[in-house]
């Protein structure tokens, strides 16, 4: 997907701070929209990147309750589309398990 | 490694609809639930559900989850409980994460039913304990008998966040308020009526600013917001709560088909691409119910029947011209219920008038109830002498057991089941109170205008507890929920046959007749 000329001049622009940043959006990893908005000024256009770089939904729920939520914040900080975001391919494990379930396995 | 012709992931409502079908194909089958009961959502819908007899209508959502897990018995479904799926690999390798360990199964096709997880929304405390999704709410009351808390509001008015708000009250909680951002009620008008009555305010076009408390909630505030969604200064309401209930649509939750390569697309969330016989675009998988695109219990069993019919196909169970006929079954049924105002592609749309060009109430769409004066223009509700039933029903939605279960036919709905039912003036009302307990959405009244005495009778459907006994006095509580007059119970009908609700009669001033809709006891009746 092509990376909008709006995109690009929105996440060139410095950090400004609002008076919410503190609001957390990830519980499961605690990180704030702050942080998150931040994250978009220092160069990172979408929803994959942003997760690698603040692990934002990637905590024990896999971004079931907070997905929607940093996907809005990222796409009005960025002024793109929830589309423009793209996303993460899901991955096994879907839900969080121990090292020694996942060595006994059954075939 | 086991084989089977059929992995159905998920046991709610679609997924367990899709075993059972493909089971009397002849498929070997195997359903996959994480939870540690089947039946998804159903055993927590403790309502009677909306639409035709084909539909299940007017039986409650654990009467047909259980009716489900009866028929999957007979059909030798297998359904493995505390089984996470936890991937789908190349060439439809399932690997289930069960106890202390995990295996790995093979299947020949695969129906993906996994539902679908609550939204959330970020206000200054949204982490604070207290805060809780609608889901939550349910699991709480309906699941495991707790309430989840004492006074509580709720965000959302769809149809979630009315059902559970109605269930809280069910449970014994106070709800202080039900608030939406939206500039309408987003539910059923019938669900919000019932609210409405027992005197919980609406505040539409208002969300919530804050919650307070140190360690858990202890208030909230909400503010009114304008068409940008920004809040308006000065318009600041609290309220003490001890809960903050949100139920603020849900998203489908299609990460099993995203990894099983599925081309997916944003809609509403992200969807899986799939076609009216519910294929993706892998050959051999398919999706069924809410993992599909948020719908509704009623059309999630359907469309995994259709899914089972289309596996079946798939597997050459069956062959192409029977499929089709199988599934022309469903589309038909299914097509029955995505009619009216609710249906899922008049989502977004702006009513004004029904199918029938009657003006809608607005004060319904705002306030959550019909005022005394917009409630004569439909066709349910006429002046007459003697026993009648008054059927305050105002929107187009698919439902028409009240047609069915009048012995005497005089409620009309017709072929069409969104058409507003009308009274047939010609057939006499026996009294017999089946249309009160039976309409799903409670807004059928029997009524007696003039009993002789000065007094009139209202008979209303009463689905809480303590049950009041006849002679109880109290007031008689208008469609707003605002004491109108004394009343006293003259008569308690609780049969077994109405599953629960209970009918209620009350005597009241015969001039507060068309404003009288629900009993609230005394408090020294309360207490005696």
């Amino acid at each position: 997907m092509e990376t909008t000329p709006t995109i690009r001049r929105l996440s060139a622009e410095p950090f400004k701070p609002e008076p919410d940043d503190d609001l957390i959006v990830c519980r499961c990893e605690e990180v704030t929209k702050g942080e998150l908005r931040r994250a978009v000024h220092e160069g990172l256009y979408r929803f994959p990147e942003v997760r690698r770089f603040t692990r934002c939904a990637m905590g024990l729920c896999q971004g079931r309750t907070c997905t929607k939520l940093v996907k809005g914040i990222l796409s009005r900080e960025l002024g793109c589309t929830i589309e423009d975001l793209q996303n993460p391919h899901a991955r096994s494990p879907q839900r969080p398990l121990q090292m020694q379930e996942l060595g006994n396995e059954r075939f | 490694m086991k084989r089977y012709d059929l992995i159905v992931v998920g046991a709610g409502p679609s997924g367990l609809c899709a075993a059972i079908q493909a089971a009397r194909y002849g498929l070997e089958v195997v359903v996959f639930d994480e939870n540690a009961r089947p039946g998804g959502q159903l055993f927590k819908q403790i309502h009677k559900f909306f639409g035709s007899k084909e539909h299940g209508a007017k039986l409650r959502g654990i009467t047909i989850g259980e009716n489900l897990l009866a028929e999957a018995a007979e059909a030798g479904v297998q359904v493995e409980l505390n089984s996470v799926v936890m991937g789908i690999f190349p060439e439809k390798e399932v690997l289930v994460h069960r106890e202390d360990r995990t295996e790995h199964y093979k299947a020949d096709a695969i129906i993906v039913a996994t539902g679908a997880s609550e939204n959330a929304v970020t206000f200054d405390g949204w982490t604070l304990p207290g805060v809780i999704g609608a889901g939550a709410a349910q699991m709480f009351m309906n699941l495991n008998g707790v309430r989840p808390g004492n006074k509580v509001l709720m965000l959302g008015t769809g149809n979630v966040g009315l059902v559970v708000s109605y269930q809280l009250l069910q449970a014994g909680c106070e709800v202080v308020a039900l608030v939406d951002a939206g500039t309408r009620v987003g539910g059923y008008g019938v669900h919000a009526s019932k609210l409405a009555r027992t005197g919980v305010p609406f505040y539409t076009s208002h969300t919530i600013k804050k919650a307070e408390g140190e360690d858990h909630v202890t208030g909230v505030v909400i503010a009114e917001v304008d068409s940008h969604f920004q809040f308006i200064e000065g318009t600041e309401k609290h309220f003490d709560v001890d809960t903050i209930c949100l139920a603020v649509g849900l998203s489908p939750q299609s990460q099993l088909l995203d990894m099983a390569g599925c081309d997916m697309a944003e809609r509403g969330g992200r969807v899986p691409v799939s076609d009216e016989t519910c294929a993706t675009s892998e050959p051999g998988i398919f999706v069924a119910g809410d993992a599909a695109g948020i719908e509704e219990a009623s059309s999630a069993m359907i469309e995994g029947r259709i899914a089972a019919v289309s596996a079946a196909e798939f597997l050459g169970f069956i062959d192409a011209d029977n499929a089709a006929a199988d599934r022309q079954e469903h589309y038909k049924a299914l097509d029955r219920l995505r009619i009216g105002m609710f249906a899922p592609q008049n989502r977004g749309k702006v009513f004004t008038e029904t199918e029938e060009g009657i003006p809608l109430s607005q004060s319904l769409l705002k306030r959550g109830y019909v005022t005394d004066e917009e409630v004569d223009s439909f066709g349910g509700v006429k002046h007459a002498e003697g026993w009648h039933a008054v059927v305050e029903c105002t929107q187009n939605i698919p439902c028409n057991p009240c047609q069915d279960v009048c012995p005497r036919h005089c409620i009309n709905v017709g072929s069409n089941i969104t058409i507003l039912p009308t009274i047939n003036t010609e057939a006499k009302c026996s009294n017999c109170g089946k249309c009160v307990a039976f309409c799903p959405g409670q807004a059928i009244f029997l009524v007696n205008e003039d009993m002789g005495d000065g007094t009139a009778q209202i008979t209303l459907p009463y689905e809480f507890l303590p049950l009041p006994e006849a002679g109880t006095k109290g007031k008689a509580l208008d469609r707003s929920g605002k004491p109108v007059c004394e009343a006293e119970v003259v008569k308690v009908m609780n049969p077994k046959a109405f599953d629960h609700t209970a009918l209620l009669t009350m005597s009241v001033p015969k001039e507060f007749v068309h404003q009288a809709r629900f009993f609230k006891a005394s408090a020294e009746a309360l207490t005696a």
